[in-house]
């Protein structure tokens, strides 16, 4: 298993997760994303995915290499789901081991704030009054 | 300065634009020495239903983000990517 990858099948939190654990990790922090049911005021049935796979993995990569050196922490993995998902699946999986806590929270949270902001990737909602492309970007 | 040669650049499309085109790629013809904003021109003519799709529409030349104003070069994969929604 890759640190950093696109995945057509259900993510494995536990193994992503298990990616970065080693002997000296005493906090591991474990970010899952899943789809919601409502966004904007608005029911959501199902999300599909999308992403430019040849750029993807290297962003991951460098998002990870600045939260490396940013915070104290000793290793970061980001999966990210593509295509077609329900309700309640996991759309994203980043996982950090530190020595300690403080820093393997606070280097997740930069890593999926930076994910949202800079990752190619992109997402359709599907509704009741139809599907359109989600743009997130203020 | 833009001289009268052309050549030519990959582009990807995604999502909207992937969907508005009809297609994820495209190579397209430019004059040497164009910049990555006077493909959107161009690629609004070949595909007028990308137009109004411009708005927060960024550029990745070869896999990295660049200004708009970037000259490109004969070859190069040009990535129009829409407003991004990872996560």
């Amino acid at each position: 298993m890759k640190l950093f990858a696109l995945s057509s099948t259900p993510l494995d939190e536990k193994g992503v997760s298990a990616l970065v654990s080693g002997s000296g990790s005493g906090g591991v922090v474990t970010f899952v994303g899943r789809v919601r049911d409502h966004a904007r005021g608005r029911s959501v049935s199902a999300l599909e995915y999308e992403a430019y796979p040849e750029m993807v993995e290297a962003v991951f990569g460098a998002i990870a290499a600045e939260a490396r050196q940013r915070f104290d922490v000793s290793a970061i993995a980001i999966h990210h789901r593509l295509g077609r998902l329900e309700v309640g699946e996991a759309s994203v999986v980043i996982a950090v081991a530190a020595a300690h806590r403080s820093p393997a929270f606070e280097a997740c949270r930069y890593a999926i704030d930076e994910l949202k902001r800079r990752a190619p990737i992109w997402k359709k909602e599907f509704g009741p009054d139809g599907a359109f492309w989600v743009e997130e970007r203020p | 300065m833009v001289d009268d040669r052309d050549m030519q650049v990959r582009v990807r499309f995604f999502a909207a634009h992937r969907e508005a085109t009809g297609q994820s790629a495209y190579e397209a013809d430019v004059p040497a020495g164009a910049r990555a904003r006077d493909v959107w021109r161009v690629l609004v003519e070949r595909f007028p239903t990308l137009d109004g799709h411009a708005s927060g529409t960024a550029y990745a030349v070869n896999q990295t983000v660049v200004p708009a104003d970037t000259v490109l070069s004969e070859g190069d994969e040009l990535a129009l990517l829409p407003p991004m929604a990872g996560g």
